[in-house]
């Protein structure tokens, strides 16, 4: 039973990660169906930038303030990733609106250069970064012993997905956005800025491409190519919960969390992987356009 | 094709052109430079046969390096076996097997190896097109889920070290039907074996997308939802289009793995894959004979600039893809294009297949 429970809150853990990662694509891709190839190289920008803060805490600031550095490394990726994001959108991204796969081998050619930026500045080996000691240890849930980090990350996780739903749901600048998703033209006509706002959408989803990044250091340690492990799976994310809605992403990042898990649990790491796979193929049998969608009568 | 054009400034007669040139170099190259073209006049093949799914058809597979894997490990499970004269590879007996597996023991045949090279990735082809195209999964969902695949694939090559060779690849390729693999004479025909297959391939390329099975894919990518209306089953046609485009990529990869001698999982992974894409995009989408110069010119760049100036390259080859993606969406082709319309003046309506929309 312990066992099973602590499959289950793994897979939890890996649907959480999966799902702060696809958060941003969920939105550009739902926005401006552009596919952000670079959103990896963004995840590594963020988790660098935790690194960096972490080397400032250990210089300059005494030990005993070390662990704060947390609190200071989500923003500061935030920050980044966010600034990175805005510049993307500016240089490239702008210019392949209505050319989705152009934008993703475009992208790709961004990441490669933000890949080897990293490689110039910090090196081609991984570096660790320390995890706050409050996140290190474990604790006790019943009979579960549960890793703190893993624990803060599902909370992490929970609060960014509030926060999504506050703002799009809640807020003018959100609601502004959905509109935009839902029909560009008919929006523009109204007075609505789209340009302004693809470009701060698209900073907002790539500022939580670098919180994702700050989490993924109290797992591993970092690299230049931190960023393309998880790629790939975030894609599959968006795909199978549906473009352009939040509940989509959220239920389709813990479901293949979820049953990424079980499957590596009673087979293995490699063959769990070819069933997901073969899942998602069969979950898009039942429904090509992702588990939630939009109800619209255009053709594509 | 227009009665005034001169042969030499057709797509037939530029290829023509580029094969006696190709087929002349090696008597001017060094051993080691004609392997490495041959491996890339083997690129070529592959560009062809992507460019017939992406620049005609307009459907994007980021998962061609899987299908050139399946092609490469094929061919490299048979050279394996062959080389170790009978007995079981090395990395097998690091494994602890005893005996050569089944899978293994139909490799042996070459007939089998060599058919299953191609047919194994079109096979894979045609079941991952029939369960996307079917729901009308198209556009970047499906290169999105071909990409999936490569991911998957590649994991589960690398997990079956004692099958693969895990991640280290097949390294001890030697010998094939009895001639030394590493012996000049074997390479050099090799290097015309593959230059043969390149023509025929893009003959037989050329004629399909002027046919009228190439109407219907260029239809395809330029108004699938009128097809569709007009009574035609587009998932079919796609279907087919991908199944022949990694049957390509299969051959490619068979010959390939003949002139370079090794084959590792980071060879077909999803950056190679990505890279493969950039061929097509740089030679020129929808026009067949870009993608052959894309292949060649990209690889012979990217071999002299990662000796010389490994970290230079990287940027330069991220650079290529937004700069040819943004601003030269047909890639070197609209060079030659603007080229020959110099020439001709106003003849500007050019062979028939040639896409205005991409």
């Amino acid at each position: 039973m312990e066992a099973i429970l602590l499959q289950l809150f793994n897979g939890l853990s890996l649907g959480s990660i999966l799902l702060l990662i696809a958060l941003g694509l969920a939105i550009t891709f739902g926005l401006m169906n552009v596919i952000n190839m670079a959103h990896g190289e963004l995840i590594m920008i963020g988790a660098y930038a935790a690194y960096v803060v972490q080397l400032l805490f250990l210089t300059y600031l005494p030990e005993g303030m070390f662990s704060w550095y947390f609190i200071f490394a989500l923003p500061a990726s935030f920050l980044l990733a966010a600034f990175f994001g805005w510049l993307l959108e500016l240089s490239v991204i702008r210019h392949l609106y209505g050319r989705p796969l152009d934008s993703l081998l475009a992208t790709f050619g961004a990441g490669l250069i933000l890949q080897q930026l990293a490689r110039t500045i910090f090196g081609a080996p991984n570096v660790g970064v320390q995890s706050p000691t409050f996140l290190a240890g474990t604790i006790e849930i019943f009979t579960l012993s549960i890793p703190a980090s893993r624990l803060f990350i599902l909370l992490l996780v929970a609060a960014c997905v509030g926060f999504m739903f506050y703002y799009f749901y809640k807020t003018k600048s959100g609601m502004r956005i959905r509109a935009v998703m839902q029909n560009r033209k008919m929006a523009s006509s109204l007075g609505i800025n789209t340009r302004r706002v693809d470009s701060t959408t698209f900073a907002i989803g790539a500022g939580f491409a670098g919180v994702a990044g700050t989490v993924l250091t109290l797992i591993g340690p970092i690299g230049p190519t931190l960023g393309t492990a998880y790629i790939v799976d975030a894609f599959m994310v968006v795909v199978v919960g549906g473009v352009g809605m939040l509940i989509g992403t959220v239920a389709s990042a813990l479901g293949i969390g979820m049953f990424n898990t079980i499957f590596e649990y009673v087979t293995n790491a490699s063959m769990g992987r070819v069933l997901v796979f073969i899942l998602i193929i069969l979950v898009l049998q039942w429904r090509p356009n992702g588990l939630f969608h939009l109800r619209t009568r255009s053709l594509d | 094709m227009h009665e005034r054009q001169s042969f030499f400034t057709t797509k037939q007669g530029v290829f023509t052109i580029l094969i006696v040139i190709l087929a002349i170099l090696p008597l001017l190259m060094s051993d080691f430079q004609t392997n490495l073209l041959g491996r890339f006049l083997a690129f070529a093949i592959l560009a062809v046969g992507l460019d017939l799914l992406w620049g005609y058809t307009g459907v994007l597979s980021l998962g061609h390096g899987i299908f050139f894997g399946f092609g490469a490990y094929i061919t490299a499970i048979y050279i394996t076996i062959e080389s170790s004269g009978g007995g079981l590879p090395d990395f097998m007996m690091w494994s602890g097997m005893t005996e050569l597996p089944w899978l293994w023991q139909l490799l042996s045949n070459p007939v089998a190896a060599l058919s299953l090279a191609i047919l194994v990735p079109m096979f894979v082809a045609t079941l991952l097109g029939f369960f996307t195209f079917r729901n009308r999964i198209k556009g970047v969902y499906f290169t999105i889920l071909t990409q999936a695949l490569v991911l998957t694939m590649v994991t589960l090559i690398i997990s079956q070290q004692q099958y693969t060779g895990g991640s280290d690849g097949l390294t001890n390729l030697q010998t094939i039907f009895g001639f030394s693999l590493s012996s000049p004479q074997t390479q050099l025909v090799l290097y015309f074996l593959t230059l043969i297959v390149l023509t025929v391939v893009f003959f037989s390329s050329l004629r399909l997308v002027n046919s009228r099975f190439g109407k219907v894919m260029v239809a395809i990518r330029d108004g699938e939802n009128r097809l569709r209306f007009s009574g035609y089953n587009t998932a079919h046609f796609k279907t087919v289009v991908f199944t022949l485009s990694a049957g390509l990529a299969g051959l490619s990869g068979m010959l390939f793995v003949m002139q370079i001698g090794i084959v590792t999982p980071t060879m077909i992974d999803i950056i190679p894959s990505i890279e493969m894409a950039l061929w097509v995009a740089i030679g020129g989408r929808g026009t067949l004979l870009g993608p052959v110069f894309g292949a060649l010119l990209a690889n012979t760049g990217s071999t002299y600039f990662s000796e010389s100036f490994p970290e230079v390259w990287t940027y330069l080859m991220g650079l290529a893809f937004i700069i040819v993606i943004i601003y030269l969406p047909k890639g070197l082709m609209t060079i030659g294009d603007k080229l020959t319309k110099k020439r001709r003046g106003s003849h500007a309506n050019q062979s028939a297949g040639k896409p205005t929309k991409l």
